[in-house]
This record gives C-alpha cells, sequence and structure tokens, in this order.
C-alpha cells in the first residue's frame, strides 16, 4: 500500500524542514530579543526603527521576503552567504528570510511579555541604582520570557508551517518532495496524508509539550 | 521622557543617549550606503527600472489585474471560511462528546498543517477529480488550502468569542426558558459577533498574506506573481517590481490592521456592550495547534 513511497526520502525531506525550522527559532530569538529591546529602551531613534521595522515585515507576506532573498539578493546583488553550491545557498537564503520574518513576531510575543513584569519590580530594580541595560536582563526579560513560552511556542509553531514556503525557491523539504511525489504518482489521498501526518507529529507535540512548559515555568503572581 | 524600565533622563544619560543615537544612525548610514553602492554598481537604481511605475501601463498590465486576483481568493476565501468556521466553533461547544470531539479534530487538524500542504493538494484535487479547467484550477486550490486553514482558525476564533461572554448572559437566557439552540442565535452569537470583529479583521491580513503562496508555488497570478513578468518586460528591475508589490501589500495589511485596533478599542468603550472582545492579537495564538485541546479559556 504504501510502495509509492520508494524513491522518495521523506526522511531527508523533513529532516530539512526541522533544519530549517530550528536553525530560524535561534536566529529569530536572537534577533527578535534585540528589537524587543529597542523597543522598550530609551533612545528613541532606536524605538522608531523597532517599530518600524516589526510593521514593515509583519504585513509583507513571507513568500514575498523569500523569493526576494533569491531573486533580489542572491541573483540581483549576488549574495551568497558563504556557499557556492547552489541547494545550500538556497537553503540558507531560506533561514535568512526566515529569521527576518519571524523574529517580528518573536519581538511582539516578548514586548507583550515585558508587559506582564509588575512595574513595581522595574522600579525597585532602578531605586537599587541598576541601569537599563541591568534591570532588563536581570529582572525583567528572565520573567518576560518566562511568561512568554507559550505565546512563543505559538511562534515556533507558525515558524514551522511556514517553512514550507522555502519550496518556493526550491530547497528541497517537505511542501517540495509532496508537489513532486503529486505529480510523479497517482496516490493523491495517500500522499497528502502521509505529509499530514508528518506535519501533525511535527506541530501537534510542540504545541501540547511546550504549553505544558508555559505552564511549569510561568510566574504565578 | 520616562519609562517603567529607565529613570527621566538627566544631564548625563541624555548624553549618553545621544551618543548611541548617533552610533545607531552611524550604522544604518552605513549599510544604507553599502546597499546604495551595490545597487548602484548592479544598475538597479536606473531611472529606466523605476519609470514603469510611474506610468499606468505597469499598474493596468500587471500589477492591478494581479492585485484583483489576491483580493478575489482572499474575499472568496473568508466569504466561505466565516459560516464553515462559525458552524465548527459552535460545534466545538456542543453538549454531545460526539459532535464535540468530531469538530475539535476537524479543526485541530488543519490547524496544524501548512496552508501550502493544502493548496497543493487543493491543486491535485481539482485536476484529477474535476473538471475545473486549467485557467480556473490555481484559483480554485489557493481558495481551498484558505478556507480549510481559516475556517479552522475562525472556528477558534468563534469559540473564544463565545467564551469571552459573560456566563450571566446564558444563565439568564436559560432563566427565561430560551432553548440552547435559541440562547445561542439570540443571546450568545449576536454579542460574539461583535466581540471576535477585530480578531476576524486581523485574520483578514493572514489570509491576504497566503494568498502570495499560491503565487509563488501553484503558478496562480496573482500581485506577487506579477514581479517576474514585470520584471522580464522592463528589463530586470528586479529591485524595484519587488519594492512596488511589498508597499501595496503593507499599504492593504497596514491599514486592515490599523483598523482592526481601532475597533478593538472602539468596542472596549462601547457603553451598551458586555465589554467582551476577542484581541486582534490572540489570532496568532489561535492559529496554532494543540495549544487549547479540550481546554476551556
Amino acid at each position: 500500500m504504501f510502495d509509492f513511497l520508494e524513491g522518495y526520502n521523506l526522511w531527508e525531506a523533513f529532516w530539512t524542514t526541522v533544519q530549517l525550522t530550528v536553525l530560524s527559532a535561534v536566529g529569530s530569538l536572537i534577533w527578535g530579543t534585540l528589537l524587543a529591546a529597542m523597543r522598550v529602551g530609551p533612545v528613541p531613534l532606536m524605538r522608531g526603527f523597532g517599530t518600524a521595522y516589526v510593521n514593515v515585515v509583519r504585513n509583507i507576506p513571507l513568500t514575498v521576503i523569500i523569493l526576494f532573498t533569491s531573486l533580489g539578493l542572491n541573483q540581483t546583488f549576488g549574495v551568497e552567504l558563504g556557499s557556492n553550491v547552489t541547494d545550500t545557498t538556497n537553503f540558507r537564503l531560506a533561514v535568512l528570510g526566515l529569521i527576518a520574518y519571524t523574529s517580528a513576531f518573536v519581538c511582539e510575543a516578548l514586548r507583550s511579555g515585558i508587559n506582564t513584569v509588575p512595574v513595581g519590580q522595574a522600579e525597585a530594580a532602578r531605586a537599587l541604582g541598576l541601569n537599563f541595560t541591568q534591570v532588563l536582563t536581570l529582572v525583567v526579560l528572565p520573567q518576560a520570557f518566562r511568561s512568554v513560552v507559550g505565546p512563543l511556542a505559538n511562534v515556533l509553531i507558525a515558524l514551522t508551517k511556514n517553512t514550507t514556503v522555502a519550496a518556493a525557491i526550491g530547497v528541497a523539504e517537505a511542501a517540495l518532495l509532496m508537489k513532486e511525489m503529486i505529480e510523479n504518482e497517482a496516490q493523491l489521498v495517500l500522499i497528502s496524508a502521509v505529509f499530514a501526518f508528518g506535519f501533525v507529529c511535527l506541530t501537534l507535540p510542540t504545541g501540547l509539550i511546550l504549553g505544558w512548559v508555559s505552564k511549569k515555568v510561568a510566574v504565578k503572581r | 521622557m520616562s519609562s517603567v524600565l529607565y529613570d527621566s533622563q538627566g544631564p548625563k544619560a541624555k548624553r549618553r543617549n545621544l551618543v548611541i543615537s548617533v552610533v545607531f544612525v552611524a550604522v544604518l548610514a552605513a549599510l544604507l550606503w553599502w546597499m546604495y553602492g551595490v545597487l548602484d554598481e548592479k544598475g538597479q537604481l536606473a531611472w529606466e527600472l523605476w519609470k514603469p511605475f510611474f506610468h499606468g501601463e505597469a499598474w493596468s498590465t500587471y500589477l492591478w489585474p494581479g492585485l484583483q486576483n489576491t483580493l478575489k481568493a482572499a474575499a472568496l476565501a473568508m466569504i466561505i471560511a466565516l459560516p464553515l468556521g462559525a458552524v465548527l466553533g459552535i460545534a466545538r461547544l456542543s453538549d454531545h462528546v460526539w459532535v464535540r470531539g468530531t469538530a475539535g479534530v476537524v479543526v485541530e487538524f488543519f490547524r496544524s498543517i501548512p496552508v501550502l500542504v493544502l493548496m497543493i493538494f487543493g491543486l491535485a484535487l481539482f485536476a484529477e477529480y474535476t473538471n475545473v479547467s486549467t485557467d480556473d484550477r490555481p484559483l480554485y486550490a489557493v481558495v481551498t488550502g484558505l478556507v480549510l486553514y481559516n475556517a479552522s482558525v475562525l472556528a477558534e476564533i468563534v469559540r473564544a468569542g463565545i467564551l469571552s461572554l459573560p456566563r450571566g448572559q446564558a444563565e439568564a437566557a436559560s432563566a427565561i426558558g430560551l432553548r440552547k439552540n435559541q440562547t445561542m442565535r439570540f443571546i450568545l452569537l449576536p454579542q460574539a459577533v461583535t466581540a471576535m470583529l477585530p480578531a476576524i479583521v486581523s485574520q483578514l491580513v493572514v489570509i491576504v498574506k497566503d494568498t502570495a503562496l499560491g503565487g509563488a508555488v501553484l503558478t496562480f497570478s496573482e500581485l506577487m506573481a506579477s514581479v517576474s513578468p514585470m520584471s522580464a518586460y522592463y528589463g530586470a528591475n528586479t529591485l524595484a517590481s519587488f519594492t512596488v508589490v511589498a508597499l501595496i501589500f503593507i499599504a492593504i495589511n497596514f491599514s486592515l490592521t490599523s483598523f482592526a485596533s481601532w475597533l478593538e478599542r472602539r468596542l472596549r468603550q462601547g457603553k451598551r456592550s458586555t465589554g467582551a472582545v476577542v484581541t486582534a492579537d490572540a489570532v496568532e495564538e489561535l492559529s496554532t495547534p494543540g495549544e487549547h485541546v479540550g481546554g476551556q479559556k
């Protein structure tokens, strides 16, 4: 019944999906945290930059961003991200696009987490003489991170699903393999079921586990 | 200027902030200068490449038809998904386990799968089992994918809207002898619809953005898909085409986002409502699977 799977490397495709997800998640966590720090910081110019970045990037379709990394950055400007193999370049460009897009959402999630920290805490920290960076990194962010595990999990799941957009620039991940298989084999429903099952396996447990974690680490107030 | 996180600035802090600002601007400027250099070198800034967008032709031939397709797909998806989502959402609140369970499985399933996968499935489905013409297939596939995914997200929005109402509403309804069905139709749904309007409007942003997937993978000739023919016709003006298309998307989506948050504020202030609002931000949360399985918020 499943002999149509022969000749296709399902594991490798889903492994690429996982790699895209993990690399982009780490990247966008870093860049998103920096953006959030800019948005709550004392320098008006950085606040402006952070706000502009989030509002612009959130409203552009990810597809447009990813295609731009390939057609614009790579083919027009010759950006190769340190690789001269087309497949690797496309993979790295896709990660770059995913980071640029996802960090806007990470930033917003973190900012809402910062808002959940009681005003008194920051005031007390300031009364002790801590400066902005210390208040943020020692008092506010650790609590903010614990209260946004849930929202960040949502961003992560959305990211997992968004990695399929990399198919648009030919990164050999699950959605691209699915398209190829459907074109070549006559098992539409079965093939779709296999890929749907694959994504359910990736996203549903992530949601459940991180939902449990978020309850576990939440700061009780 | 003061905030929770930092004190009102004295002379020293003001000086430091000025220094940071200057450095930040310098870094940004250096980045822009470098980009300008590369752009100039590749000839992407030549007026020839940007000129078409200031004349009617590029708009009437490429951008406007693409935009029409984008909006058509988004509108169709919304119109079909909304009633479907309402039914699923209400079914998830049913007293009967099997109705609740079935709706739950359907909603969780379609929320877990990428829209692109659903679209690819739709395209093959219409190719194999129906006689929809080849020209129409991409539109059908895009709408199918969007409907399946967004109906399940809207179902969660409907559910959140109904659950956000004060419990007294349903209790009062049953106290005056309304049946479950009547309570839902006359008391809960009308108020829930108001409560979830902001969330529905911001879900539209998600739909508009997702139509671009159809252009990239399914040969659906929407706005984003007009980039490559444009850049082929006007002589490799990739950057200009992308910029214009991105600006159009930003204009549409930013106005929708602003409208959603205006609506949210307005509803919260309304004197005659219960004050129950499903916020626009809730959309991201409701669009991800697993989180709310079985749980009542």
